[in-house]
């Protein structure tokens, strides 16, 4: 979802590029996969896992693309995610799943209605806020499950179980004969296959939900008025606010959506990813939504492909006995950032490539060294992946311009 | 003397009376919290605003005396502008770090203690240089790469205490202080525990921190460079060796966070039974509270203690004590916003009086 | 369109920035607004385009009284605005900057931009709808402002300070369009203190002093100096040098600074530049072409490429900035909110800013807050900087205050250079006198000077010796006794206009 502002033949230059570095990426994991044997990391059920991972992370994302598209950092989503978290329980035990759906994100835009109220109309550091919202949602869905769960059928004060989720459904045909081809083994075809395999079996609405926001995320802001207006509130809210745009309300929409967004996010972790309800269920979900929003380069797509990426991490490190499999992709990481490295040092920053491929090396080396590695270190996949992919993206990347500052109405000019 | 009634003036109107007002607005926020959830508001009141006992005074000092040192950590860092949320993995690391290095006995005695803060200080300290590089060199958030840490920082700690500790009972902790490195702490009340004797540690701190940053050169650089990186920039401060030295600093704090309970307690380190999780995030608050100052950060910390303290009364008042967490986490909200309506004011009021003060011509006119 | 404003008055804390304030626009006429800076301008126009409220006083347009409340109201009525910092943003295209808030006329789509380039080219304004803002240069980015004006179809367009960031030669084109503008029916309200153009380009003279609205004139008849009566109620201050006091000994030597930055982008080209003491080098560009980067080169902010900086005889090239102060180097930057002060900090601690290591701010590692207290209120008396007290913070001066407290802090401590940027951008005509007096005085005293501004009648009157600086290059050296503003404005954009 870019602009359409590069001539069309750059543009098909940019996909074909595009298609060339997803096709070797995809060569390189069935290579890996093949050469160690780890066929787990391209079975239909690992790539399913991986999707319901990625999807809290991704709805979280959007929901800080939202807000950060209209000017408002919104670390906040943590909080809210959580917030989700305890509404799609609360609302589903008493109304049904997709009551449960609508309570997680009135919940989460609640809480954006809070960071909004903070940093709009009172001109607080977004940080700060986020941070303050994330205290208080912690400390509420605490207190909330302690209050009501306690007493219900499968509840606990920390937990309950057994209310209503929305529906799965398997598409026949598609789903069955993938799965039969991802079980040949066969090089590249079967990892192809092991995907869509993932994607067509038992699949949660709120996936489907998930994925159709992405879409309507990138249409709304890119493609209409509403979401010029809201853009212009990120980039330069002086000028929309001399343009007669209200900045103020706009801010407070995004930020309200976002929390929205942040609460879908919670449901779906306590809907689809897991189906009970526990407290501080989000884990840091909210703040690796954060990054794979940063690492998507503020954009819809973008965030989808790192959230994906997220989401296998995460996946894999809750898969049993996975030491073998991330093993295994200590190699593939090697590979691939050696390559990452080649491409940097024929671009001509060869300080990056040295230190791209210094980690190569190290990973390698550590591959090298060791049969399996400890499930401690599996568990942190996705915050050292987190802290690497930053590391490695975040000098190419282009925030909003107002992002994070603070607006003042009747101060342009 | 006419100058120091000013400042007195200036610190009730702009700092205490916004707090004050803050912290009573959190209250009855959270107390409408427990209205709507259907809980006893009374009961609530009554456990929140009870006197503590003896034995609950001394837990409130030795928390409080933590919390303050990590709320210097967060502070420091907050002066230059910076958000280290990283102070939560800083001090778990720092903790790890330290206690195996006491443990270990290989100081002898009570120079095993001093050598054990250098430790855990230098340990601290290496945790938050990697978010603080990171930025430096790369850009990336400090705040972002500082959480992820966090994480990581738990689940390490998890990971070598369990690899190179040893089994006591159900957990794995780093093995005990030799009896001649454990402080004897502060009898205040004999009915009562002690005051742990390294809580002294926050006073020493708090006393460095106020120099540093109202006495010294290198503390007027980093209040510039926190003010105003172009500023710093054009006068001869590098912002980026700044952020580095500070975050040293701040990790070096954070590493002796939970010493206090280490030597004055528990005397071995295991999670979770043998550690306190949380006080970085809760130091945070406090640093935000206090206005990054050394008496508002004593404050802070003696509220939050004293807060969470008295919220073991309420299980038997039928609320549950997670809402404590709530009136915390409102009274950071409410504090922030409460301060940033009195800098707006204090701005207005002293365009005002330079404008009395030089007669009222459109001259002064910014807009 | 006919605007009448009557009695308009605003107050801010303290402040009362209009008053009494009235004035008609007739129909079809260009009305100039002059007056000095902090003379209540900007204010009056963000009143009339609804940025702001007025506290009092109403607003008749045709016959019918209006109340804006923002902005939309007066696009509604039909009043465009060009503020003098261009309300843009960068990362959005030519197209989204244009419909923005207006999409529902022609939408965000292809009518939208076919509309666009109609208006484009109508005035012959040459700019592709969607490039992105950031790819233009000050120019275009102008014509990109009045563009939305006019697709709006606003038949009252304020210009505020239009001319400041142009070259003589654009300004002709500025206003060849606003002659076609007004011949098409428009009404142009153009606000300046530059009374030469206003004598050029106006139907109608008003003018406003202390926030008010002092007297009109009729361009025709009205001389420069009945204006500059008007409007400051005395004859204007000129730039100008007394007796040459340039030597041979030189201070600053440039020899082949080159500056590429991370993007290969060459920002400075193979400079050679030498300032000798009691001389003042002026550099003339138009914004963007390396002066601002020719500063932070020779101050230590960045460094240079290629190329050696010499400072009385000793290589800074590669010297911290802090160094390259403490061997005598007083710096006035371009942007003294962002860089020349701490907005929040009191004056005093402003006075220890930039001079961390020398006394009387500091002892050793130590501050000394004493020694900067009684050296702020030397700054304070010498430079005639209006403030209660050394305690006060300096957001709370006025620009002309905290700009002449800046030139008192940089003379402090005997530099041997003096880095000048637009040293007088944005203050009223009193610290504008008194900044030029003191920046003769250094010369006088045997600094040197490097003098960057955007005012040329500034450029020529203060400097002994001009470069030009065009993308990076030294493209011209000109003796500013002979040259005219228009010729420099000439070299400025390179050559033949």
């Amino acid at each position: 979802m870019t602009r359409t502002i590069a001539s069309p033949a750059a543009v098909r230059q940019v996909r074909y590029l595009t298609w060339i570095v997803v096709l070797a990426v995809l060569i390189t994991v069935s290579l890996v996969r093949v050469l160690t044997d780890q066929n787990r990391m391209t079975t239909p059920g690992t790539l399913r896992l991986a999707l319901i991972a990625a999807c809290p992370i991704l709805l979280a994302g959007l929901g800080g693309l939202w807000a950060e598209r209209a000017g408002i950092v919104n670390i906040g989503l943590e909080g809210q995610m959580l917030l989700g978290t305890w509404g799609a329980a609360f609302f589903a035990y008493h109304f049904g799943a997709w009551a449960g759906v609508a309570g997680a994100i009135a919940m989460g835009a609640l809480g954006g209605l809070l960071h909004g109220l903070a940093t709009v109309t009172f001109g607080v550091d977004h940080i700060i806020s986020g941070v303050a919202i994330n205290i208080i949602g912690l400390g509420a869905v605490g207190y909330l499950a302690q209050t009501f769960f306690d007493g219900y059928e499968g509840g606990g004060p920390r937990n309950l179980s057994g209310y209503a989720v929305p529906r799965e459904v398997t598409i026949p045909g598609i789903s069955s004969a993938a799965r039969w081809v991802s079980e040949q083994r066969w090089f590249l075809i079967s990892d192809v296959a092991g995907a869509i395999a993932g994607v067509t079996t038992r699949l949660s609405l709120l996936t489907i939900l998930a994925l159709l926001l992405v879409a309507f995320t990138a249409w709304v802001l890119w493609r209409t008025p509403f979401g010029l207006r809201l853009r212009s509130c990120g980039e330069s809210p002086q000028a929309a606010e001399t343009l007669g745009v209200n900045v103020y309300l706009y801010k407070y929409i995004a930020v309200v959506i976002s929390g929205g967004f942040a609460g879908l996010g919670g449901a779906y972790l306590a809907m689809v990813a897991s189906s009970s309800f526990t407290t501080g269920q989000t884990n840091g979900r909210g703040y690796i939504g954060l990054a794979s929003m940063i690492f998507g380069n503020w954009n819809p797509t973008g965030v989808l492909a790192s959230s994906l990426m997220f989401g296998y991490a995460d996946g894999i490190s809750l898969l049993s006995n996975n030491g073998p499999l991330v093993h295994a992709i200590l190699l593939l990481l090697a590979v691939l950032l050696l390559g990452y490295a080649a491409l940097k040092f024929r671009r001509g920053e060869r300080m990056t490539a040295y230190v791209v491929a210094g980690i190569a090396v190290a990973l390698f080396a550590w591959y090298l060294a060791v049969d399996s590695v400890p499930s401690d270190f599996t568990g942190m996949t996705p915050y050292i992946l987190t802290l690497f992919v930053l590391a490695v993206a975040a000098q190419r990347l282009r925030m909003p311009a107002a992002d994070g500052k603070p607006y003042r109405k009747g101060q342009a000019g | 003397m006419s100058q120091l009634v000013r400042r007195v003036t200036q610190m009730v109107t702009y700092s205490i009376v916004p707090t004050l007002v803050a912290i009573a607005a959190a209250l009855l926020a959270t107390a409408a919290i427990v209205w709507i959830s259907g809980a006893p508001v009374g009961g609530f009141l009554e456990a929140m605003l009870s006197v503590p006992g003896q034995r609950d005074l001394v837990i409130i000092v030795n928390q409080a005396s933590m919390i303050a040192l990590s709320a210097f950590a967060a502070a420091i860092c907050f002066r230059m502008n910076i958000f280290n949320i990283g102070v939560e993995g800083q001090y778990i690391i720092g903790a790890c770090a330290g206690a195996f290095f006491a443990g270990s006995g290989i100081v002898p005695g009570p120079l095993n203690i001093l050598a054990t803060l250098v430790v855990a200080m230098l340990a601290g300290m290496a945790w938050a240089m990697i978010a603080a590089v990171l930025n430096v060199t790369r850009g990336v958030s400090e705040v972002i790469s500082a959480i992820m840490l966090n994480y990581v920082a738990l689940t390490l700690a998890g990971y070598l205490v369990k690899t190179y500790g040893s089994k006591s009972g159900y957990t794995f902790t780093t093995g005990t202080i030799p009896p001649s490195s454990q402080p004897l702490g502060f009898g205040i009340f004999s009915g009562a525990p002690d005051v742990w004797a390294l809580s002294i540690l926050a006073v020493i701190v708090a006393v460095g921190y106020s120099f540093l940053l109202g006495w010294t050169r290198f503390g007027f650089d980093l209040r510039t460079a926190g003010e105003s990186r172009t500023a710093a920039l054009a006068n001869g401060i590098n912002p980026k060796k700044m952020v580095l030295i500070t975050m040293a600093i701040s990790g070096a704090i954070a590493g002796l966070v939970w010493m206090p309970s280490f030597f004055g307690s528990t005397h071995t380190f295991g999670i979770p039974e043998y550690f306190q999780r949380g006080l970085g995030f809760t130091g945070l608050a406090v640093a935000l509270l206090g206005r990054n100052t050394s008496l508002g950060i004593f404050f802070g910390a003696t509220l939050f203690a004293f807060l969470s303290t008295q919220s073991n009364r309420l299980q038997s008042v039928g609320v549950g004590r997670d809402v404590v967490e709530i009136t915390q986490g409102v009274v950071v909200l409410m504090v922030v916003i409460a301060f940033e309506i009195s800098r707006r004011v204090k701005a207005r009021r002293e365009q005002e009086s330079v404008a009395r003060e030089l007669g009222a011509t459109s001259e002064g006119v910014r807009a | 369109m006919q605007v009448e404003l009557r009695g308009i008055a605003k107050r801010f804390p303290g402040v009362i920035a209009n008053h009494d304030v009235d004035l008609t626009i007739r129909a079809g006429a260009v009305h100039a607004l002059i007056g000095e800076n902090g003379a209540g301008k900007s204010t009056l126009m963000k009143i009339l385009y609804g940025v702001q409220g007025a506290d009092d006083g109403t607003i008749v347009v045709d016959g019918r009284e209006r109340h804006f409340s923002s902005p939309t109201d007066a696009i509604e009525a039909g009043i465009g605005m060009v503020f003098q910092h261009f309300m843009l943003a960068d990362n959005l295209t030519v197209l989204e900057n244009i419909v923005l808030g207006a999409e529902k006329m022609h939408g965000i789509g292809e009518k939208a931009r076919g509309r666009v380039r109609e208006i484009s080219a109508e005035f012959g304004f040459d700019i592709d709808p969607d490039v992105r803002v950031a790819e233009l240069g000050v120019a275009a980015r102008q014509r990109v402002e009045i563009l939305k004006v006019l697709y709006r179809g606003a038949r009252l367009i304020i210009l505020d300070e239009p001319t400041a960031v142009l070259v003589p030669q654009e300004v002709e084109v500025l206003f060849a369009n606003l002659r076609e503008l007004v011949a098409s029916g428009c009404s142009v309200l153009f606000i300046s203190h530059k009374l030469d153009e206003v004598l050029q380009i106006a139907d109608d003279i008003t003018v406003m002093r202390r926030g008010t609205t002092v007297g009109t004139a009729d361009p025709a008849t009205a001389t420069r100096q009945q204006l500059a009566e008007l409007m400051v109620g005395a004859e204007l201050p000129s730039p100008e040098l007394s007796a040459d006091t340039v030597t041979d000994t030189p201070v600053l030597s440039l020899r082949s600074i080159s500056l590429v930055d991370d993007t290969g982008r060459t920002l400075l080209a193979d400079l050679d530049l030498t300032i000798h003491r009691g001389e003042i080098v002026g550099i003339a560009g138009v914004e963007g072409n390396g002066q601002t980067e020719l500063v932070e080169v020779i101050m230590g902010m960045r460094r240079a490429t290629e190329g050696s900086i010499v400072l009385a005889e000793e290589d800074i090239t590669r010297l911290s900035v802090r160094k390259v102060r403490e061997r005598g180097v007083g710096f006035i930057p371009e942007d003294r909110h962002r860089h020349g002060v701490v907005l929040d900090f009191s004056l005093w601690e402003n006075r220890i800013l930039g001079h961390q290591t020398t006394a009387p701010a500091v002892r050793g590692p130590l501050l000394s807050p004493g020694g900067a207290r009684r050296d702020a209120e030397r700054i304070i008396d010498a430079y005639d900087v209006r403030t209660p007290s050394v305690h006060t913070t300096a957001r709370a001066l006025s620009g002309g205050n905290q700009q002449k407290f800046i030139v008192g802090r940089e003379m402090s401590g005997d530099p041997i250079l003096l880095l000048a940027s637009h040293p007088t951008r944005g203050v009223d005509v009193g610290a504008q006198a008194a900044i030029w007096d003191h920046i003769r005085r250094a010369r006088q005293e045997g600094l040197g000077v490097l003098l960057i501004s955007a005012d040329l009648d500034e450029l020529i009157g203060l400097s002994d010796r001009l470069e030009v600086i065009l993308r990076g290059h030294f493209t011209a050296q000109l003796d500013p006794r002979e040259v005219t503003a228009q010729e420099l404005g000439t070299a400025m954009t390179g050559g033949a206009a």
